[in-house]
């Protein structure tokens, strides 16, 4: 299989080569050669994957680079894992990245570091494919960490503005939380198994009694990394602020590929977490929770690219209520059908921000319908499909979650029915808003060039008609990626929807026309007439909550930053000033003071030298004759 | 021949010990009493070989030729440190008028 | 032969003494050829015919003559050697004495073989001696040869009359030197 072996290598070397020829040629590349290079590499790098997942043949095979760590009995080699879970993750974060990557090439045109940027969006896509093809533990954490640091850089890409920075440093300080869950979890399977290849812990794994506490708490730490990287409750404060990047990061990393990390982690370990009922329930519930959560929050922001934060936030917490249920055929398609439309949502909400020269106040638009035509059609397609309007892609993915939640739990169902009526809500308000009604702002708007159009109509095409992927067999479809992915992961398709045909109608029937009768009252509120949100502090109390977040920063600022803050204030005033200084201060004084007594041993004079080396000698015989 | 081999026999290695260590001894306390640099470059010498003899008589002793390899060596390096320690000295006294040890005190802080 | 092991004993360690006290270098000089001897003749006793051969032609026939030389060169024998004081003198004796008696102890115990029991005549002859030199030791013989050049350059380089304006003057004069 010397073919397979070159394209899986071939797959993540390409954008790394990118990397290497932008980041270093960034002074001498203009900016057109620059994104032409990133995004044919990126390109390549997605034909590859095509001719392997053409080539598929539902086996999964390790490509074996070399031995990385072999000291004692661990050995953890460097290599990639070729199955269906990879693959179609491949497909989607180089497909996605390919159309992200031309879109960026008009976006950030006149940007000075313009080829810098490719670099890190190349250097995103090779560590994020390193985390889909990882065949072990390891190798996907270095992607993990990979993305985690791009993510950083490119949120803090302006660093000249404060604030993004602190948004950056906040992204991966939340993350280095989930990542110690990671590790934790890691080290916890190697004690158990001995091994950390992908493999191996699946198949010893799947050997042992379901509710066993070890993997319980192995699942239960692996889902805490995947809450930091995924923006899971609580740890989900950072996606927001991640806006500040330029909005095809905040597409690429924070909507389509990276966010939807621990999705995969999940689906990956699907064997464990069949066999711990206990964290499956933890993360149907977290899920329902923060897709709530980010529904709510989502209703009255009033930053373009905000509403599409919660809104990820809000998609993410579906993906997970369904691994919670243990559908991750669902749970992957909805990871693949968001990735297009939400990356669709984005980078036509960065049409809108650059037709505005940058304005991402929604108060301050509306109207654009007429300017901006593909980009109105594209974001129209994107907000049907999201909500869940037949035949689009998000309705299938999405009521394929409900059903399975509806299956498991009604009460988290009839939550996620209410945050699918928000989401409605929110996606329409921003809708009507920004495209109807009249002009509010002072710029003077024009459509964006083709290669930021050309991406939005493919990515609309297929958010229109990806729901084709899976269709299920009340349509007389064959759930095909759930028949596709099974082969990979032994959870997936391990449950089969014990609901009649009538139940599934029904449940379709009620949450499509819930969705229909909220748009109409979106309709009513937006467009009929234009009612626009003032500031947090005018609104009515449960309002202002919601509008401020829950209060969820303030929260974590008094139940963390403030003790700690005043713990390390005491550190350092007593700790620091009081003993680390002096100890070492006055380690370094006695060390300089003995020096300048020593130093007068050192008289020059070549004789004394001959006799302190000659009494040393006989002091060293004393001590051999007396030890012996 | 025969005659030599009978002498060997009849001393002791100890006293072959007893006498090298004299001799370093001596070499080691000219090289601390005297201030002339020749001196004590003689001294140096008279060690290096009262090690010589040590080592020969070892080799004799043990019938082993490589002790006496050794010292074939350590006299070449022997010869190469006076060659270069008499031209320092030479050098020492066109500059300093002088062949004092204490005047080469300029190795301190 | 146990007297003649002796008597080159005794001429050694006293040709050795007159080495370290007396006053004049030739007198040192003198005496350490006296010595270099004995321990060749203790060579020749130990059945080292080759080493005292060598021993002879280098330390007598080569270094001594070289020292004679230089003491010859810088008229050494008109100087008057600053003695060190007496304390020193003293200390000094006291540490060579304590150390010949650290080394007698601590060898002491080891060594109690007084003689070997089968003894090849052949060891210190020529024939062995080359075929150790050249058989297993060729490399450090060919790298002494290296030694011994860069030895020689040093000598002279160090020897050499240097004309260059720079030596021997005051640092304070250098710059306008160099800049000249």
């Amino acid at each position: 299989m010397v073919k397979l072996d070159l394209l899986a290598i071939l797959v993540p070397a390409l954008p790394l080569l990118g990397v290497f020829i932008t980041g270093f040629g960034r002074r001498k590349l203009s900016a057109y050669a620059a994104g032409g290079i990133a995004t044919a590499m990126v390109a390549l790098s997605f034909i590859a994957s095509l001719i392997l997942f053409l080539g598929h043949d539902g086996q999964t095979h390790i490509v074996h680079l070399f031995s990385w760590i072999h000291v004692g009995a661990m050995d953890i080699p460097f290599a990639f894992q070729i199955d269906a879970l990879s693959l179609w993750m491949m497909l989607v974060v180089t497909g996605i990245g390919t159309l992200i990557h031309l879109y960026s090439i008009g976006y950030m045109h006149d940007d000075p570091r313009v080829a810098t940027f490719f670099a890190q969006l190349n250097l995103f896509s090779f560590s994020m494919l390193l985390l889909v093809m990882g065949a072990n533990f390891l190798v996907t954490f270095i992607g993990w960490e990979g993305v985690g640091m791009c993510s950083y850089l490119l949120i803090g890409f302006w660093y000249t503005t404060p604030a993004f920075n602190y948004a950056g440093r906040k992204a991966f300080v939340m993350n280095r939380i989930g990542d110690v869950g990671m590790l934790l979890a890691m080290a916890l399977m190697f004690y158990q198994f001995g091994t950390l290849n992908y493999v191996d812990v699946m198949q010893q794994g799947g050997l042992m009694a379901s509710g066993n506490p070890l993997i319980v708490t192995a699942t239960l730490l692996l889902f805490l990394g995947a809450t930091g990287k995924s923006a899971q409750l609580p740890l989900l404060t950072w996606l927001p602020d991640a806006m500040a990047g330029p909005t095809p990061v905040s597409a690429l990393i924070h909507a389509a590929t990276m966010v939807t990390a621990g999705v995969f982690l999940v689906v990956r370990s699907s064997v464990l977490y069949e066999l711990a009922p206990y964290t499956q329930d933890i993360v149907l519930w977290v899920g329902v929770a923060t897709a709530l959560f980010g529904a709510t929050v989502g209703l009255f922001q009033n930053d373009i690219k905000k509403v599409l934060a919660y809104s990820t936030v809000s998609q993410l917490g579906y993906m997970f209520a369904a691994l919670g249920t243990g559908d991750y055929g669902n749970g992957m398609f909805h990871v693949t059908t968001h990735a297009f439309f939400k990356a669709l949502l984005f980078l036509a909400a960065g049409s809108v921000i650059h037709a505005l020269g940058g304005e991402q106040d929604i108060r301050k638009m509306g109207g654009l319908k007429g300017v901006t035509k593909t980009t109105y059609v594209t974001f129209l397609i994107a907000t049907l499909a999201i909500c869940g309007i037949p035949p689009l892609s998000g309705f299938f993915s999405k009521d394929g979650i409900l059903a399975s939640t509806f299956a498991a739990n009604p009460v988290a169902y009839a939550v996620l029915v209410f945050a699918a009526m928000l989401t409605a809500f929110y996606m329409f308000r921003l809708l009507f808003l920004t495209f109807f009604g009249t002009y509010r702002g002072t710029a003077h708007p024009h459509e964006s060039p083709k290669v930021m159009t050309v991406p939005l109509v493919v990515l609309a095409i297929l958010s229109a008609i990806g729901g084709l992927l899976n269709i299920p067999h009340i349509f007389g479809g064959h759930s095909w990626l759930n028949t596709f992915l099974a082969s990979a992961a032994d959870g997936i398709g391990m449950h089969p929807l014990e609901l009649s045909a009538g139940t599934e109608w029904t449940l379709m029937a009620i949450s499509t026309a819930l969705v229909l009768l909220t748009i109409w009252y979106a309709w009513s509120l937006f467009c009929k007439k234009t009612t626009l949100d003032g500031e947090p502090a005018d609104m009515p109390f449960l309002k202002r909550l919601i509008a401020k977040r829950w209060m969820l920063d303030e929260l974590y600022a008094w139940l963390f930053e403030k003790p700690f803050g005043w713990i390390s204030k005491h550190f350092f005033s007593i700790g620091e000033e009081k003993i680390a200084v002096p100890l070492t201060a006055g380690t370094g004084k006695a060390t300089l003071g003995f020096g300048e007594w020593l130093r007068k041993v050192q008289t020059g004079n070549s004789s004394f030298y001959l006799f302190a080396m000659m009494v040393g000698v006989v002091v060293l015989l004393i001590l051999t004759y007396f030890s012996a | 021949m025969e005659h030599v081999m009978t002498a060997i026999r009849v001393v002791p290695l100890d006293s072959y010990l007893v006498l090298s260590f004299l001799l370093f001894s001596i070499g080691m306390v000219g090289a601390l009493v005297r201030r002339n640099v020749i001196i004590v470059i003689m001294c140096l010498e008279l060690m290096l070989n009262s090690v010589n003899l040590l080592l020969v008589a070892f080799s004799a002793y043990h019938s082993d030729p490589g002790a006496q390899i050794m010292v074939f060596f350590i006299m070449l390096v022997a010869a190469a440190e006076v060659t270069v320690g008499l031209s320092i000295l030479v050098l020492m006294k066109r500059n300093t008028d002088s062949v004092d040890m204490n005047i080469l005190n300029r190795l301190k802080w | 032969m146990l007297y003649l092991f002796y008597f080159f004993a005794a001429i050694s360690v006293i040709a050795a003494l007159v080495v370290v006290s007396a006053r004049s270098p030739i007198n040192s000089a003198i005496a350490l050829v006296v010595c270099f001897l004995s321990i060749a003749g203790h060579y020749i006793l130990l059945n080292a015919q080759f080493l005292a051969m060598v021993h002879v032609i280098v330390y007598t026939g080569a270094i001594l003559i070289l020292m004679l030389f230089v003491i010859m060169l810088l008229n050494m024998n008109m100087m008057i050697e600053v003695q060190k004081p007496a304390i020193t003198k003293i200390l000094a004796v006291i540490t060579g004495g304590l150390f010949f008696l650290v080394l007698l102890a601590a060898t002491k115990q080891g060594l109690s073989t007084p003689v070997p029991a089968t003894f090849d005549p052949g060891v210190g002859l020529v024939k062995s001696i080359g075929i150790a030199l050249f058989r297993d030791y060729l490399l450090p013989f060919e790298l002494s040869s290296v030694l011994f050049l860069s030895a020689t350059a040093g000598a002279i380089m160090l020897a050499k009359k240097d004309n260059s304006p720079n030596v021997n003057r005051p640092p304070s004069s250098e710059p306008n030197g160099n800049a000249a």
